[in-house]
């Protein structure tokens, strides 16, 4: 399988998700902004970091880049997308997921590890998770703090489609969202980390369960 | 020297040059004591940083920069363009920069500024480091009444390289074109280099217009360029443009290659129109470098720089006159050697023992009154900020982006892995303000021990030290005596423990109008570890674990100790001088005992004695300790010399606590060799800290002292305990 980690001016978790992806047992796949080209990958990954700088908000800049108008297309014609951090940042911007991530209440960048619950495992990022399975990932943000209208929200729940709820809340977040996916669910958020903990030698392959789940549902 | 009257921007070329930021012009003769050659050391003193080699090809450049005086007035962007800074330097090694640490100062913070000023140097750290996605993964903070108004601001960088693949900063080829990288050049940071020579004062505020201004996203552009365009073979060489800008970037490259430079500002991109030939040269704007091109590859450098959204300008070229050479719109406003300019002059001073020194008495006991309630006071030592948890500060910065990060911030050490091998590094920050205060000679040795064991705790063997000297200003008697001392004790710990130093800076000036700080020379320490895999953390990690004490039985000391300023506010006393072959020998031992897979439980005992030492393993695992009955009442007896506070809180030399499991003990017996000395202390166990009649407290209590979010601190300090 492989699989293609977009890369934006100021993406900074590139490198981890290709590493990520390698520790997947895929075959990694740079993206390259100014490119629209998705080189035929079987699944994205939009990374972490602070793509353009973070200038104006999160995301909000690198949505407009080239590579991802063929990206939106790929999304709707049903490839799996899976957003991390700054990723999440974007594909909400893009209006792929719903929902916006805001400063975190208590104003200040969090990196820590968490615990978090999987509340579905309907979507390819979590199909290899047991259902309620409870992961400890890392975080690092300055705007996690899940944001949506209360009709958005009950719409979120009703249908399933809050990914990961944490455990301790570590941001502010509305229902303590950690991951949402879009209607199809082929297009999934997440604030947390999974490619920083890939790695027995970091201490925890946890990490390993989100990302391989796309593995198990494209039947590798 | 020039045989004429230089003109006002030839002027202005000298006053940034010849401060003692770039011109280390009062240090420079002492400096020459540290010894700075060994065995690991690729690159010495003399480069943008030191460089050592770990095995396999790989070597660390690594170096620590400080930033004060930028950060008294505008703590953010100082503290943030620092960071940026010591990145530059390690990236113009050809290194890409994998770890940052912070060794920081403040006044108390019962003070209102003191609190503004850490709130914004570590919001600036975090700012900074977090975007441009370097892991800062380690450092320190100690709060004192000498840094009131006058911040520490160090920061460190490693980067990871190819011993191969390394470059240098002399410009070579005459014809070769100097190319400028990153951002356009302002007005911002004019003068910034001699501003940091200078003491703050209350007009200090009003140069806020001396500190730059910071852009982590260029410089993550500029970080992944500059990789490139070295992986790609296009560059003669590279320096960063820091303190005093193109200046000093082009004065330094040209001396070094023995060749001259002609810098054309009318080339230079700008950020604003109107700006003077002196202005362009002088400029410290942020996010830049210059590099040395032949012509061939230039349009595929300007490129590359495109590519990765960077400004990129041809700025001027080699020539054979040896001269930094200034021309706008052709013609020459400027010249002046080279090598002139990169070698300020050197004022050597007398060396005189201040007489503060002569009061200093060894500290008599017999006036210290024996307090007796040790839960409180362990508690009060806990919740004090120079000894509660660091995490409020350290879940600010990204600590793990890389996944390189093996031992998360907390522990003696940071430690980051190799990808690939099994080989890793460990790198510490360490500094003994008080200690130098009180016993500058002693006091820089001790400094260097402190590193020395920290790296060794976790289970790497030291080889070699980047430093900050931050001083008061070397004009008064007093000053250049605390640095010509401070350094002779550095050297000779360095030459005893084998780590030499490869390179760093120095930071003179550090005076308000409440006076001068503690010497603190600040070193930065790294170790390398074959297998990343056999280390230790502090943390408790099982029950049942023997937990010992090795040491050589020095005595314990509260002279010039934290227990002595926290808990009897006094500031007095010659803290005990280490043996520094002692020091060596058993924190090798230690190491040893940790690479050998025999213990993966380690910490030194340092400030705040024995007994905080254990609590702070305690903290860190989640387990408690039971002490052996009748086991400390020995040492107060004997080391203590029949006081329990001494036993307790004194600060000891070259003493280690580690946990060994039962099944290990066998072989921790043999490892030690017969004329080691080692005390079974107690067990690991249970939820709280007991020593019988003494000590008992509970691990939630521990931690509701330990666990406190210091950016939320009004009351006075200590003040919750009773």
């Amino acid at each position: 399988m492989r699989i293609g980690v977009t890369v934006f001016p100021g993406s900074n978790c590139d490198r981890d998700a290709l590493y990520g992806v390698e520790r997947m047992g895929a075959e990694a796949v740079e993206l390259w902004h100014a490119d629209a080209d998705l080189k035929g990958v079987d699944a994205v990954i939009v990374p972490g970091g602070f793509s353009y700088g973070d200038y104006l908000r999160p995301g909000a800049i690198a949505r407009f880049a080239n590579v991802m108008g063929q990206l939106e297309e790929f999304a709707k014609s049903g490839g799996p997308v899976l957003g991390v951090c700054n990723g999440f940042q974007v594909l909400t911007e893009a209006h792929l997921l719903p929902g916006a991530l805001l400063r975190n209440t208590h104003m200040r960048f969090v990196c820590d590890r968490v615990r978090v619950r999987v509340e579905t495992v309907d979507t390819p990022w979590t199909a290899g998770c047991d259902p309620g399975e409870e992961l400890t990932l890392p975080v690092a943000h300055n705007e996690g703090n899940y944001f949506a209208d209360p009709e958005t929200l009950a719409e979120l729940e009703e249908e399933g489609r809050v990914v990961l709820r944490y455990l301790e809340n570590p941001n502010g977040s509305a229902n303590d969202i950690a991951g949402v996916c879009n209607e199809d669910r082929n297009v999934v958020g997440i604030m947390p980390h999974p490619e920083r903990v890939s790695d027995p030698a970091l201490g925890s392959d946890e990490g390993l369960r989100i990302l391989r789940s796309v593995l198990v549902g494209a039947g590798v | 020297m020039m045989g004429r009257a230089p003109n006002f921007l030839e002027l202005s070329l000298f006053s940034v040059m010849w401060s003692e930021h770039c011109g280390y012009k009062n240090s420079r003769p002492l400096l020459g004591r540290f010894p700075n050659e060994g065995m690991r050391v690729v690159q010495g003193p003399g480069e943008n940083a030191g460089v050592v080699e770990v095995g396999d090809g790989w070597a660390l450049a690594f170096k620590m920069e400080s930033h004060n005086h930028p950060s008294a007035v505008e703590p953010y962007e100082g503290a943030a363009t620092g960071v940026g800074g010591i990145i530059r330097d390690i990236l113009a090694m050809g290194a890409r920069p994998v770890a940052l640490l912070d060794s920081l100062r403040f006044g108390p913070l019962e003070e209102e500024h003191n609190r503004y000023l850490f709130r914004e140097v570590v919001r600036g750290i975090g700012g900074y480091g977090n975007a441009v996605g370097v892991p800062t993964v380690g450092g320190e903070v100690e709060f004192g009444r000498a840094y009131s108004g006058n911040p520490l601001v160090n920061a460190m960088c490693v980067g990871l390289i190819r011993v191969e693949d390394l470059v240098r900063s002399s410009a070579s080829g005459e014809g070769n074109l100097v190319v400028l990288l990153g951002s356009k050049t302002g007005r911002d940071g004019i003068h910034g280099a001699t501003f940091a020579s200078d003491e703050l004062t209350d007009e200090s505020e009003s140069k806020r217009s001396n500190v730059q201004v910071g852009d982590p996203f260029c410089e993550k552009m500029l970080i992944e360029c500059c990789l490139k365009l070295l992986d790609e073979d296009l560059l003669v060489s590279l320096q960063d443009l820091g303190a005093a800008g193109i200046t000093s970037s082009a004065a330094e490259m040209a001396a070094k290659g023995g060749v001259g430079i002609e810098i054309e500002t009318d080339r230079v991109p700008l950020r604003e129109s109107g700006m003077e030939p002196t202005e362009v040269m002088i400029s410290e704007s942020q996010e830049r470098m210059l590099a040395v091109v032949e012509p061939e590859k230039v349009d595929e450098v300007l490129r590359l720089a495109e590519r990765y959204e960077l400004v990129g300008a041809v700025v001027g070229r080699v020539a054979d006159h040896g001269d930094l050479r200034v021309l706008h719109d052709g013609e020459v406003v400027g010249t002046v050697p080279a090598e002139h300019l990169a070698d300020a002059p050197v004022y050597e001073r007398d060396v005189v023992r201040p007489r503060y020194l002569e009061d200093v008495p060894e500290l008599d006991l017999s006036g210290l009154p024996e307090r007796e309630d040790y839960n409180a006071i362990l508690l009060q030592m806990l919740g004090h900020p120079n000894f509660c948890s660091r995490r409020p500060i350290f879940t600010q910065y990204d600590h793990q982006v890389g996944t390189d990060t093996v031992i998360l911030p907390g522990a003696d050490a940071a430690v980051m892995r190799i990808k690939g091998t099994d080989l890793g590094f460990a790198a510490t920050t360490d500094g003994r303000g008080r200690h130098c205060y009180l016993d500058p000679r002693g006091g820089g040795a001790a400094t260097v021990a402190e590193a020395y064991r920290n790296l060794s705790c976790v289970g790497a063997e030291p080889v070699a030290v980047t430093d900050c000297l931050n001083f008061g200003s070397p004009e008064k008697p007093d000053g250049y005596y605390q640095l010509a001392e401070c350094i002779e004790g550095m050297s000779e710990a360095c030459e005893v423990f084998g780590t030499p130093v490869v390179s760093g800076n120095v930071s003179l000036y550090n005076e308000t109008d409440r006076g001068a700080i503690y010497p603190t020379p600040t070193v930065g320490m790294v170790g390398v570890m074959q297998d990343v895999n056999r280390r230790a953390t502090p943390a408790f990690k099982r029950e049942g674990d023997m937990v010992v004490v090795i040491g050589s039985g020095s005595p314990p000391s509260l002279a010039g100790s934290d227990y002595l300023e926290i808990v009897h506010g006094r500031v007095t006393g010659r803290p005990p001088s280490a043996d520094l072959g002692s020091e060596k020998e058993y924190a090798d031992l230690v190491r040893h005992l940790i690479s050998e897979g025999i213990v993966d439980t380690a910490h030194d005992i340092s400030s705040g004695g024995e007994v905080v030492a254990v609590a702070e393993m305690a903290l860190a695992g989640g387990l408690g300790i039971t002490y052996t009955e009748g086991e400390f009442e020995r040492k107060i007896a004997g080391q203590g010399r029949g006081r329990t506070d001494v036993a307790l809180f004194g600060e000891e030399c070259e003493t280690f606590v580690v946990a060994v499991p039962w099944e290990r003990w066998a072989d921790f017996q043999a490892a030690v060799p017969g004329n080691v000395g080692y005390d079974q202390i107690g067990t690991v166990g249970g939820n709280r800290l007991t020593i019988p009649g003494l000590i008992d407290v509970s691990l939630s209590d521990l931690k509701e002292a330990y666990e406190r979010d210091l950016f939320e601190q009004h009351a006075p300090e200590g003040g919750h305990i009773g």
